[in-house]
């Protein structure tokens, strides 16, 4: 798209907009996870988890590719969502999508309160203070052991049937496609987020604050309001967990959860919109197939394997693909 | 019994853990001062020479010394080989990609020790000469921790008079300051990251080696410890190698008298401290060089 | 847009070639679907599991009718992590086909586990964790390992009456410590001790000495620890060796799991003396121990040791085989409870074992140990027997 097109006057309308910049190919992710669920019935639990981590990633995108903050403790907002949803369920608020959105909000507080904060401090400090908020509210979920189970685990989440229909069953069928609405909706929101004023007032942020700070932008407004954002995306990515699962644990707080999903982002390329929908899969698929081989020896072959990532495919799959792209175009 | 006393045994056993910690986190803040590259997998170096001494010691019957004389050489080599075949290549790519590749070398590195010494924590025997407690002011304190800092001391007094009188201290600190300011003056930039991420990486195979009965030597050892390495370095301030000592020995005493005082805390304390030192002091307590 | 079209398709076959990779189906085979902990700091007792049912099945690979065959299958849990216990067990059902499910390690993961078995039917039969609570989760669960109960309210009781008033007690901060201080507290005090003084240790612990320290200062004469798990134990008693707390006149007892015999030899001569009880000991006199310790000497060389964990996990493969024996392979859910539930093996490694069928729980005995130079070697000497143990936690809960 060139400079020209991009800066004609844009489409008013909200399906216009909406669809404003589509290409056919971006069907595809959609289209292969519907695919999948037909070809291979016995991983459709394991699909489900890659639809709710793709959720997750998604969220972490926004902060660390679209607003250039490194954090370390984005579990602290899926989190809260997880515990926060599983905390209604066993309470007896167990109708899964008043449950989602409740847990949505509650992770979009936390995220702003901690937002709030985090976003003042630069460097190191914003770094730290990352991962001091997941370890705080790690250790206090820890400690609180009589309404989050502590290390047990929050236990005896029933979800009630999604829409009054659809159960939650042991093949994990429910699950799948409700985790794919939801990422899909949310899909459709950042699409939106990222490519409206809003999104490009973002990337100004990112790649010369300085200026932004300049030309009267509200920065920290900005960053603050797409901080939230994100941690909405990652509690509702927690809460989806925890009513699939029906279980939540610890690890949804930690440090080695937030470093998991930055993984698995990098792994697919950051600010890249799709970095989490590649990224995702190849992590968790090669971690399955791996694991099962040797479970044993798989960190052996992960690690080969993240490696060869770094080495040839520099800035995530996606910048790879795009440069493989780029030299095919300049060669034609 | 006092309360004095506890204090000072705390303030021992704490100063004893921050040394170790000092001797394997001083070659990460040089090398990411340096070569500002995020190198999460320095603790890999110190498991390295953690397992060299034990296996020295243990199987082969080296003694004590000869085998943490091993582990800096062989974390040295090691680190050597890998700057040069693997480091090299991603000096200026994106943090996140370092970040990437520290944890690819972590995972490698896990699986390789796993598979061939088990999963099992690997057994550290102290020589006779060294075990037992001293009474110190009334209280029965470990003669080895008491050794650990008397010989921490000796060698970081070893390394400062080195790097503050050396030629070789002076490029470095030069490097750190003004990378392309040094290499125009003839400064070979490329080797001089080889020799420090070697001592780095040597420095921290003997840390792991002395500090194998705190730190313990296991499969997960790069995981496991690799936030106290980086809160060492961070709050020490990069590029320097005053500002981690200072750094690990209030960390060390801070964790130790936690732990003694209030056990259940976990690992909240320390972050809450290490939030405080950088809110006032954001480059960290003695900052110098890159940002 | 051929490239990209050209890529997605390269990427979707062989993403296809990863799924549809074949798991390797034997004809008439019962698989049976493992979640222990492979990785990460506790993977000792992951891999002793393992080891245990490998030697178990080699030994017994005739006893099975011709055209049955077992199949094992290992997932990795990497430690307490429920929700990832959990869903490897909806993999190994609804991917593996399994039969059984078998290990689960960690009361977390157990508890998970078990309630996601009664959704699923899966007759497991659980060898990792000492969970008191879990069988009464699922009817589907049976235990072949122990409850940390059953230990440590007798160990509790026996300290009582054998002349200790006061005891600290030390114990890691988790479920499994928890449930250990509960159960010594209660037998302990009900024989009129006195509890000096509690501490309970992070997980994640990096260095001891500064709680041993604590208790060395509380000068009790007796402490009472637990640490989960054989790494544990040993940096645990590295550490009161380092301060002297023997040598100051402190008593250490505990559970056997602080004395594993797996990691016995590393902890030392700082463990001599020490006092446990437990349901197994490598040097226990039953020929049934004696063979056991023997067959994995000659399998796996003379260092190595079978701790309790290696016992679990042979009485839960061999609870298997007399289950797929009885029914010959058509592992019908209800019928293979019923007959897991009335499970007993005289000639267990542990002594004689059996299976209440009220809760499907075991019933063993509990032996007092000590630990001695035996031949040079260090070994939990037996020298007291509790016969036929039932869990204390469930008759105290019903």
């Amino acid at each position: 798209m060139s400079a020209l097109e991009h800066f004609s006057a844009p489409p008013r309308s909200l399906l216009a907009r909406l669809l404003y910049g589509v290409r056919p190919w971006e069907a595809l992710p959609w289209l292969a996870a519907i695919v999948a669920f037909f070809l291979f019935p016995g991983y459709v639990p394991i699909f489900g988890q890659i639809l709710i981590m793709t959720l997750f990633a998604l969220s972490l995108d926004i902060v660390v590719g679209y607003c250039g903050i490194v954090t370390l403790g984005h579990a602290a907002y899926y989190g809260t969502g997880a515990y926060t949803a599983g905390l209604l369920a066993v309470h007896g608020w167990s109708e899964p999508i008043s449950n989602a959105a409740f847990a949505m909000a509650m992770a979009a507080l936390v995220g702003f309160v901690t937002g709030a904060v985090i976003l003042r401090a630069h460097g190191f400090i914003t770094v730290m203070l990352t991962l001091a908020v997941t370890v705080t509210l790690y250790e206090v979920a820890n400690h609180t052991g009589r309404w989050t189970g502590g290390d047990d685990g929050l236990r005896g989440i029933d979800m009630a049937p999604v829409l009054g229909r659809f159960e939650f069953d042991i093949y994990g069928d429910t699950a799948f496609f409700y985790a794919l609405a939801a990422l899909f909706l949310s899909f459709v929101v950042v699409r939106l987020l990222v490519n409206s004023p809003f999104g490009w007032s973002l990337k100004g942020i990112r790649e010369n604050i300085g200026r932004m700070h300049a030309i009267g932008c509200p920065v920290y407004r900005r960053l603050l309001q797409a901080y939230t954002i994100a941690a909405a995306l990652a509690g509702l990515a927690g809460a989806l967990q925890a009513q699939t699962t029906q279980y939540v644990a610890l690890r949804a707080l930690s440090f080695d959860l937030s470093g998991d999903v930055l993984v698995m982002l990098i792994i697919g390329g950051i600010g890249r919109l799709y970095g989490a929908f590649i990224g995702v899969p190849v992590y968790i698929l090669a971690q399955d197939r791996l694991a099962s081989e040797d479970p044993a020896n798989w960190y052996f072959w992960m690690g080969i394997l993240l490696i060869v990532i770094v080495l040839f495919a520099r800035g995530g799959m996606l910048a790879l693909a795009a440069r493989l792209w780029d030299r095919r175009r300049s060669d034609a | 019994m006092g309360d004095w006393s506890v204090l000072i045994s705390i303030g021992l056993l704490g100063v004893a853990y921050g040394m170790v910690l000092y001797l394997i986190s001083v070659g990460l803040s040089i090398t990411m001062g340096l070569m500002g590259f995020v190198n999460l997998a320095h603790g890999v170096f110190a498991m390295a020479g953690g397992y060299v001494t034990v296996t020295l010691m243990n199987k082969y019957g080296v003694p004590f010394f000869a085998a943490l004389a091993g582990a800096f050489v062989v974390a040295a080599v090691l680190g050597l080989v890998l700057e040069r075949t693997l480091y090299a290549r991603l000096y200026g790519t994106s943090d996140f990609d370092q970040v990437l590749f520290s944890i690819g070398l972590i995972f490698v590195s896990i699986a390789v020790v796993r598979h061939f010494w088990g999963p099992l924590t690997q057994p550290m025997r102290v020589p006779a000469y060294l075990k037992g407690v001293i009474p110190v002011l009334g209280r029965d304190f470990p003669s080895y921790r008491l050794f650990l800092i008397g010989f921490s001391i000796a060698t970081i007094a070893v390394l400062w008079v080195t790097l503050e009188h050396s030629r070789f201290g002076a490029m470095i600190r030069a490097a750190v300051d003004n990378r392309r300011m040094a290499q125009s003056l003839g400064v070979n930039t490329s080797r001089l990251f080889a020799q420090t991420f070697a001592l780095g990486s040597g420095l921290a195979g003997l840390g792991g080696g002395l500090g194998a009965d705190i730190l313990v030597i296991a499969p997960g050892y790069p995981i496991q410890y690799i936030l106290y390495f980086m809160i060492v370095v961070i709050l020490g301030g990069l590029g320097t190698i005053r500002g981690p000592f200072l750094a690990a020995l209030l960390l060390g005493i801070a964790d130790t008298a936690c732990r003694y005082f209030w056990p259940e805390a976990g690992a909240v304390f320390i972050f809450i401290l290490v939030f405080v030192i950088l809110y006032f002091r954001p480059q960290g307590l003695l900052h110098r060089g890159r940002a | 847009m051929k490239i990209a079209g050209r890529t997605c398709v390269a990427v979707a076959a062989l993403g296809a070639c990863v799924l549809a990779a074949p798991a390797g189906a034997i004809a008439d085979s019962v698989k049976v679907g493992f979640i222990v902990t492979l990785t990460g700091g506790q993977a000792g007792l992951g891999e002793t599991i393992q080891k245990a049912t490998k030697l178990y099945m080699k030994l017994h690979a005739n006893e099975l009718p011709a055209g049955l065959t077992i199949e094992p299958i290992w997932r990795d849990d990497t430690g307490p992590n429920p929700d990832q216990a959990k869903r490897l067990a909806q993999d190994l059902i609804v991917r593996d086909h399994v039969q059984f499910l078998s290990g689960i390690t960690w009361t977390p993961n157990a508890m998970a586990v078990g309630a996601f078995t009664k959704q699923a039917k899966m007759p497991t039969v659980m060898s990792g964790n000492g969970a008191p609570a879990v069988t009464r989760e699922s009817p589907y669960v049976v235990k072949t390992s122990f409850t940390v109960w059953q230990a440590c309210y007798p160990l509790g009781q026996w300290a009582a009456k054998n002349g200790i008033k006061a005891a600290y007690t030390a114990v890691t901060d988790y479920a499994g410590g928890h449930d250990a201080e509960n159960a010594f507290i209660k037998g302990f005090t009900e024989g009129g001790g006195k509890i000096l003084g509690s501490a309970r240790i992070p997980f994640n612990t990096v260095d001891f000495l500064p709680f041993v320290q604590r208790i060395k200062d509380a000068k009790p004469p007796v402490v009472f620890v637990f640490a989960p798990g054989a790494a544990a134990a040993t940096t645990y008693m590295k550490a009161f060796d380092d301060l002297g707390v023997k040598q100051a006149g402190i008593k250490i007892i505990g559970p056997g799991d602080i004395t594993d015999d797996m990691e016995l030899q590393n902890m030392g001569p700082a463990v001599l003396g020490v006092e446990t009880a437990l349901y197994y000991s490598a040097v226990a006199p039953q020929p049934a121990t004696k063979a056991f310790v023997e067959a994995w000497h000659k399998e796996y060389g003379a260092n190595d040791t079978p701790g309790f964990f290696s016992v679990n996990g042979w009485d839960a493969i061999a609870a298997i085989y007399g289950a797929v024996k009885a029914l010959n392979g058509k592992m019908d859910p209800d019928k293979t409870m019923a007959y897991l539930s009335h499970w007993k093996n005289p000639d267990s490694p542990r002594g004689p074992l059996e299976i209440d069928p009220e809760t499907r729980d075991v019933i063993h005995n509990v032996y007092m140990r000590r630990v001695e130079m035996v031949d040079g070697k260090l070994a939990n000497v037996v020298f007291d027997t509790i016969p036929h143990v039932k869990d204390p936690w469930k008759e105290f809960n019903k």
